[in-house]
């Protein structure tokens, strides 16, 4: 939006500040529901609401039980520990699976690269609900319904097309040149991708790895399905609790995921900015 | 110049042999670094897939359970209204015996109950009675004695019309069809929901669509044509709820969205609406629309986005400098070149909300939910595996087709994320 230009007519002012105003109300509609939450969650009752108490910014309406509560309570904890027993094992298997596929689909001869491109993206396609009814049949047929190792599997094929998506695009702007010419000096290609490739694409391969890891501490859907009560994740504990008695503890729960979510999103801009500079492409 | 000598390369072969060898060598390389994962992605989701699409016509049980009888009805004629013979009450017992001895019995009631109400409990009495046949005596007198329905033809037509390995049942029933003695009809009245509910979930995705269209616009407009410090910042508001947490937002909305929550609170306040009379606006498909317009916004805001980085400002500068009034400028030079983004947006949107399940469980209540929540009631709670399977495969066709529609306009290289 550019400025006013100072012969602009009253009607142009009127709709240009009625536009802003809009504007700024969407952007309170995507914030505030997040923003909100936070404040509700050091609430001293057990409402869902501002108490007079709360509006009057009497320290006695306020208090940080709802977290003592979550950091208590062994169902909530033990969720917590299955998310960490869960995502990174998941991130480490769909990162490692697809920077390989990555780096093999960007050479410059793949047969069949657009229907192996297909496959590769679909669980990013096709909805949760399917992914989980057909994982809930196939799985039970194998025993693995029910198991860490498939809430792994599961998991880490979601994950993948984030990856694939990702790393591919780092290796668009990849010099292949460096690599011919460290092979001309005598490195192997072991050595040549450790040494010249890896480091040039990390910041793609942690984005994805990033998204990888937020896909599978997310989930729910298929977790629910393949699944069972001995991987009960903090995503599954929290649509219990919404489904069943809605305790106000989910608040608690909810300000530490969006505090989860600005760590991750600083930390995606920050590598996108230093990818982007590394390549040249933007004054950063 | 065809009979001249063909090229040799070094190594003294013919070059186009030689370069062909090491572009095959590339090629197979390329595969292997992509094989891991193409293995992976087969076993663990498409062979899933392909399994689901298979439940949804596999129809082996009363074959499998009763394989005499099968054979022992292929001479039953349905239409002549008559209850089957000697013969066949004599298949039905001997495979009865052996489908006691299995437990497999109570299996096939509850399959064959949901074509016909009134199967799981014949199957079950006649399995408890099961022992005490004389298998010397008239066996058909025997069976009416335990259950008279057994005289009933219909039964038998059940069996008869389910004894072939696969079925169209499922997807008939999936669109609210049945397979009846003269055909394909309609089930009746009371029993017909699946096409309601297909209908909800493409209105209210419809409807989750175009608010988000009408949302999403001004704000990629304003994104799009700021100075790049002041949309990288604003780009954070956009970016905040897209990286956090779905679980959030919805519980978010839910605290928001009740009857005691902080916008009712708020509006009774402020004395737009009466303390007694608050609004409804969760457990209904207000509550999802709103809920899930908040969810899906960031995926209509960032495609739009990039697409209108791209329309040069110079184009509204012309149809200004030609005398075009702002309106025209506008509508008729602006809109039509951020036409590729609203579609990229629009089909993102609706195929990601068309299968949505956590958020119209949520808040949806009973008139907000999804086919989606249908499909995972029917695989959890009423384990009729079959029409849960029917009903995702018609979903996933939808969704592909949009999806190869999404392919066309945008493509799928072309796909990135924030």
């Amino acid at each position: 939006m550019n400025k006013l230009p100072p012969y602009a007519t009253t009607g142009q002012r009127i709709w240009h500040y009625t536009f802003l105003l809009i504007c700024a109300l969407i952007f309170f509609f995507l914030i505030f529901p997040i923003m909100i939450i936070i404040p509700l969650s050091f609430n001293a009752q057990n409402f869902f609401t501002f108490t007079p108490e709360m509006l009057a910014l009497d320290p006695a309406g306020y208090s940080t039980k709802h977290y003592s509560d979550f950091f208590g309570n062994a169902d909530w904890q033990n969720a917590l520990k299955n998310s960490f027993k869960i995502a990174p094992v998941a991130t480490i298997i769909s990162v490692t699976f697809g920077t390989l596929a990555a780096i093999g689909l960007s050479q410059s001869h793949v047969p069949f690269k657009g229907a192996i491109m297909a496959i590769l993206i679909s669980p990013m396609i096709v909805p949760l609900i399917i992914s989980a009814a057909g994982m809930y049949f196939f799985y039970s047929r194998l025993g693995l319904q029910g198991t860490y190792i498939g809430v792994v599997l599961a998991h880490a094929v979601l994950g993948i097309p984030f990856v694939i998506i990702t790393v591919t695009a780092t290796l668009i702007g990849f010099d292949k040149s460096l690599t011919r010419a460290s092979a001309n000096m005598g490195a192997g290609p072991v050595r040549t991708f450790f040494k010249i490739q890896m480091p040039l694409i990390l910041p793609g391969v942690i984005s994805g790895g990033l998204f990888a890891f937020i896909t599978s501490f997310d989930e729910v859907v298929v977790v629910l399905f393949v699944g069972s009560a001995g991987q009960k994740t903090l995503p599954w504990q929290m649509f219990i609790g919404m489904r069943e008695q809605i305790s106000p503890t989910i608040l608690a729960v909810a300000t530490l995921m969006v505090a989860i979510s600005i760590v991750l999103l600083t930390t995606l801009e920050f590598l996108r900015r230093r990818s982007e500079r590394l390549r040249g492409m933007s004054p950063g | 110049m065809s009979d001249s000598s063909p090229v040799i390369a070094a190594d003294g072969r013919p070059l186009k042999a030689s370069l062909n060898r090491a572009l095959r060598r590339q090629k197979i390389r390329a595969l292997l670094l992509i094989a891991p994962l193409l293995l992976f992605v087969l076993i663990t989701f498409i062979a899933p897939i392909a399994d689901m699409l298979f439940r949804s016509v596999e129809n082996d049980i009363v074959s499998n359970t009763l394989p005499r009888t099968v054979v022992a009805l292929d001479g039953w004629d349905a239409a002549s209204g008559e209850t089957p013979d000697e013969v066949i009450f004599a298949a039905l017992a001997a495979d009865l015996a052996e489908a006691v001895s299995a437990k497999r019995h109570t299996q096939l009631g509850t399959r064959l109950n949901y074509e016909l109400s009134g199967m799981s409990s014949l199957f079950r009495k006649t399995g408890r009675g099961v022992k005490k046949l004389d298998m010397d005596a008239p066996l058909r007198e025997q069976f009416l004695e335990i259950e008279e329905d057994w005289a009933d033809p219909e039964i038998w037509n059940t069996i008869k019309a389910n004894s072939s390995k696969y079925t169209a049942g499922y997807f008939l029933n999936a669109v609210d069809l049945q397979m009846g003695p003269d055909g394909i009809e309609a089930r009746p009245e009371n029993q017909r929901i699946y096409i309601m509910l297909f209908g909800r979930t493409i209105f209210l995705s419809v409807s989750i669509t175009l608010s988000c269209f009408l949302l999403g616009y001004p704000i990629a407009f304003l994104l799009a044509n700021l100075k790049a410090r002041t949309s990288n910042i604003l780009m954070i508001l956009v970016l905040l709820p897209f990286w956090t947490s779905l679980l959030v937002r919805t519980s978010a909305w839910k605290v928001l969205l009740q009857q005691q929550g902080v916008i009712n609170d708020t509006l009774v306040w402020i004395g737009l609406v009466a303390d007694d009379n608050r609004l409804e606006l969760i457990n209904n498909q207000t509550g999802t629309i709103i809920a899930m317009t908040h969810i899906l916004l960031p995926f209509m805001i960032l495609p739009l986005y990039s697409v209108m980085k791209t329309i040069p400002i110079t184009y509204v500068r012309a149809a200004k400098s030609l005398g075009a009034t702002n309106w025209t400028t506008f509508w008729r030079v602006y809109f039509p070149q951020s036409v590729p983004g609203i579609g990229a947006g629009s089909i993102l949107v609706f195929i990601l909300a068309i299968g949505y399940y956590i958020t119209p469980a949520l808040v949806g209540g009973t008139s907000g939910t999804f086919i989606s929540n249908r499909i995972a009631y029917h695989i959890s709670s009423s384990l009729n595996w079959g029409l849960g399977a029917a009903l995702g495969a018609i979903l996933l066709a939808l969704v592909l087709v949009l999806y190869g529609l999404y392919d066309k306009i945008v493509g799928i290289d072309n796909v990135k994320l924030g």
